[in-house]
């Protein structure tokens, strides 16, 4: 049998009869009114009245707390993700990661039905915990909740430790909680309340003497190919380091014909001696505010924030872990930079002067902001719909002081059917975004790179990294190359036989 | 079928009042019925001369779900015939007690218990409308009659301008009206044309005063309604007669609840609370 495609099927003549027919009942509005309001919404107008707009979201770019918590959960090695909830929660989790880097992801659900909404989830916790060790005999098990757990208040504290007292589990299990509301936050949000359960779990009583180790945070970070390339980096300069929450292996594992439950992940040991190191960077902020404020208090040391995103980040990056470990930057990395230099410098005049419109997570809009504008583009129209005014205020400084940033509006709490609205009324050459964005490029015809989380129709794109040197050529060679096939399909009728860009 | 809800402060004696006043209807020859939205499960007992009958949340908690349940397990007959369920609800301090009221509500409708020849339903509902759970009864075209019980206790009529607020909202989306205030009098100051005014403000009618009886406390530790336990006595045709009105009751409105400030000042009018020297006067 030959299944046909949607779009195949719905164009067979069975179907055009079939919509046709359903419009009698549809009373719909002519169709001539239904072109003159597509029209209008991409006026001035509606663009007053889009932003105006308080009780809907439409296309938010965003996702909730526990599929972040589960991310940063799953980053540790025989670590179960487990989620206080109804089952739906864990499968949405599941299949939104799952979609992004194209391999499975385990997650337990404790699947809390209406009865365990009234008498609260103690029973689920409990056998679930039970089921969970016996059947997947997990290093650790990380708990985190749903809407429905949090609105009725479980206490995840206590069901944990009934559930050790009663001896359903353990009591040398590390089991780690967070409370993750979907409904606070997002998953920046969750990642940050997980990581911080996570380590207060493993590290207590685990205070000694300095290891000589630094620890790296990579926040909520959905790059594979970042992780691969930040530990090839700190080894090349020597660097004794702990990943802290490795999700490399788990989300871009070997495939060798055997499924394996654990593929990988920071070892419990080093996660629990990471309370010793001489510091803690993170790659993000705002995805580690809780969890750094928590190390800097409770490990005493240094905890900054350094995103290697662009030429400038990244030789801060380096410079900074030069200066906290002693160790020099090797010249292999040196390189690195000339050759990412380079190919800056070669492809900038197609890029300088561009402006560009982008979604997305607040910290790598702010890396790929200062990036843009080492190549001459200008940043300007800027979504970040899960940030607030600590991410707004950093960003229009940081706009601010480059000549590149002027004529940028950074938007936070809005989502992408405001970009629509802005990218019909002050249209710009390119639009960095996930792939829900592109319905934006569908309307709109703006050119789009697709870059952040989730990249549901392109694949292998996670695989790149778009941190440290590696990570600038790739990104220029994104951008650049999206601009060229634009001109390129722009000059399909002209006369230009130009081979040579 | 009228279904109503009554709602008042926490033991300002909603569930003995409306339990004598189902027993008043069913003498008059009404089917009645009884549905308690209280964790206690104590607005039928005096129908059914138990300690508290078996709630809906009780069996769900031990079946571990609400559809193992039987319809009669959990809806039982009491005084003359008047049908009586409790929705129950989880231990003090876990879970969500008014997801319980939903549950429970939403089970004995799925099974039948509003059977088409009942004429009355009355929601006993907690204290306040603290979550949506407890304006279940009011909801999607149940309940469309609301009975406040009050006092001249100054919380008591704070709660109901309270429940006036909640049942605004559903008025203004629904076709929910109140019915009237209940005053269970606790022999306060000027009782009577305190909530008459009260009443009159939130653009309703004191429905009934009940005086205050200790028969009705006899009555209740033999866990029978005044009807049932003395029927001669007085207080048993005081609640006949609120029985009465509201099966004669016209007087359906839209409440207009008051700002706290305003209940304030209809209490100093009353000479129940004390006129303060406004704080700015003094300078």
């Amino acid at each position: 049998m030959k299944i046909k495609d949607h779009n195949e099927l719905f164009q067979q003549q069975e179907y055009i009869e079939q919509f046709k027919n359903k419009k009698e009942f549809e009373n719909p509005w002519p169709e001539e009114r239904v072109k003159e309001v597509a029209e209008w919404t991409k006026t001035e107008d509606y663009r007053e009245k889009n932003f105006a707009r308080k009780n809907i979201k439409i296309n938010p770019a965003k996702a909730c707390q526990p599929l972040g918590a589960i991310f940063c959960a799953s980053g540790f090695a025989g670590c179960m993700p487990f989620v206080q909830g109804a089952q739906g929660c864990a499968a949405y989790f599941r299949s939104h990661l799952n979609r992004h880097f194209k391999e499975p992801m385990a997650a337990i659900s404790t699947s809390m039905t209406e009865d365990a909404a009234v008498f609260g989830g103690l029973n689920n916790m409990l056998e679930g915990l039970g089921n969970a060790h016996t059947l997947y005999s997990p290093k650790m098990i990380a708990v985190c909740t749903t809407c429905m757990a949090e609105v009725i208040g479980d206490d995840l504290n206590s069901y944990i430790r009934q559930a050790k007292d009663k001896g359903i589990i353990p009591n040398e299990l590390p089991v780690p909680f967070a409370h993750t509301p979907s409904f606070v936050g997002s998953h920046i949000t969750g990642y940050d309340n997980m990581l911080k359960g996570i380590l207060t779990t493993l590290t207590a009583g685990r205070k000694r003497k300095p290891n000589g180790k630094i620890n790296i945070i990579p926040g909520f970070d959905t790059y594979t190919g970042n992780y691969r390339e930040i530990k090839r980096l700190l080894k090349a300069m020597d660097v004794d380091f702990t990943l802290l929450s490795d999700v490399s292996d788990i989300f871009d594992s070997p495939n060798t014909g055997e499924y394996k439950l654990y593929p990988g992940g920071t070892p419990l040991e080093d996660a629990a001696d990471s309370i010793n190191a001489m510091a803690t960077v993170s790659l993000e902020r705002y995805s580690t505010m809780k969890t750094r404020t928590y190390i800097e208090k409770e490990w005493g040391h240094e905890a900054p924030v350094l995103p290697p995103i662009g030429i400038k980040n990244t030789d801060k990056f380096f410079d900074e872990i030069s200066r906290i470990t002693g160790k020099p930057v090797p010249q292999e990395i040196e390189d690195e930079r000339g050759r990412a230099v380079d190919a800056m410098i070669d492809s900038h005049p197609y890029v300088h002067g561009k402006r560009f419109a982008m979604v997305g997570d607040p910290d790598l809009l702010m890396g790929l902001m200062s990036f843009i504008m080492e190549m001459g583009g200008k940043p300007v129209h800027i979504i970040c719909t899960n940030s607030d005014k600590r991410f707004r205020k950093e960003a229009e400084a940081f706009l601010g002081e480059n000549p590149f940033g002027q004529e940028a509006t950074v938007y936070t709490g809005k989502d992408m059917w405001h970009m629509r609205s802005l990218l019909f009324t002050d249209p710009v050459d390119m639009l960095i975004a996930n792939s829900y964005a592109k319905f934006l490029w569908r309307d709109t015809g703006t050119p789009l790179v697709r870059m952040g989380f989730p990249l549901f129709d392109r694949h292998h794109l996670h695989r790149y990294p778009i941190v440290g040197y590696q990570g600038v050529l790739n990104m220029v060679n994104w951008v650049v190359n999206t601009i060229l096939d634009e001109m390129d399909r722009k000059s399909i009728n002209t006369t230009s036989f130009d081979v040579i860009r | 079928m009228r279904q109503i809800a009554v709602y008042g402060k926490g033991g300002i004696g909603k569930s003995t009042t409306t339990q004598n006043v189902v027993a008043g209807l069913s003498e008059a020859g009404y089917k009645c019925m009884i549905v308690g939205c209280d964790r206690k499960a104590d607005a039928t007992r005096l129908i059914l001369h138990k300690k508290a009958q078996t709630t809906v949340m009780d069996l769900a908690r031990e079946r571990g779900t609400v559809e193992d349940l039987e319809i009669e397990e959990v809806l039982l007959t009491g005084y003359r015939g008047i049908r009586c369920a409790e929705s129950g609800g989880p231990e003090p301090g876990v879970g969500c007690a008014g997801r319980g009221v939903i549950t429970a509500i939403n089970f004995l409708e799925e099974n039948g218990a509003y059977e088409a020849d009942t004429d009355f339903v009355f929601y006993d509902v907690l204290g306040d409308v603290v979550c949506g759970g407890f304006a279940m009864p009011i909801r999607e075209g149940k309940a469309k009659e609301i009975y406040i019980v009050t006092s001249g206790e100054m919380m008591a009529m704070y709660a109901a301008n309270n429940i006036s607020k909640g049942i605004l909202k559903y008025a203004q989306s629904g076709g929910v009206r109140i019915g009237g205030l209940i005053c269970n009098s606790r022999e306060t100051d000027k009782e009577y044309e305190l909530i008459a005014e009260l009443a009159k403000r939130l653009n309703t009618h004191m429905i009934h005063f009940i005086p205050r009886e200790n028969e009705v406390q006899r009555a209740e530790l033999r866990r029978q309604t005044v009807i049932e336990y003395s029927p001669e006595h007085k207080q048993a045709d005081e609640y006949r007669s609120l029985a009465k009105k509201i099966a004669e009751n016209k007087n359906f409105t839209i409440p207009t609840p008051m700002t706290m400030d305003d209940l304030e000042q209809l209490l100093m009018d009353f000479g129940i609370l004390e006129a303060e020297e406004p704080e700015d006067a003094a300078v």
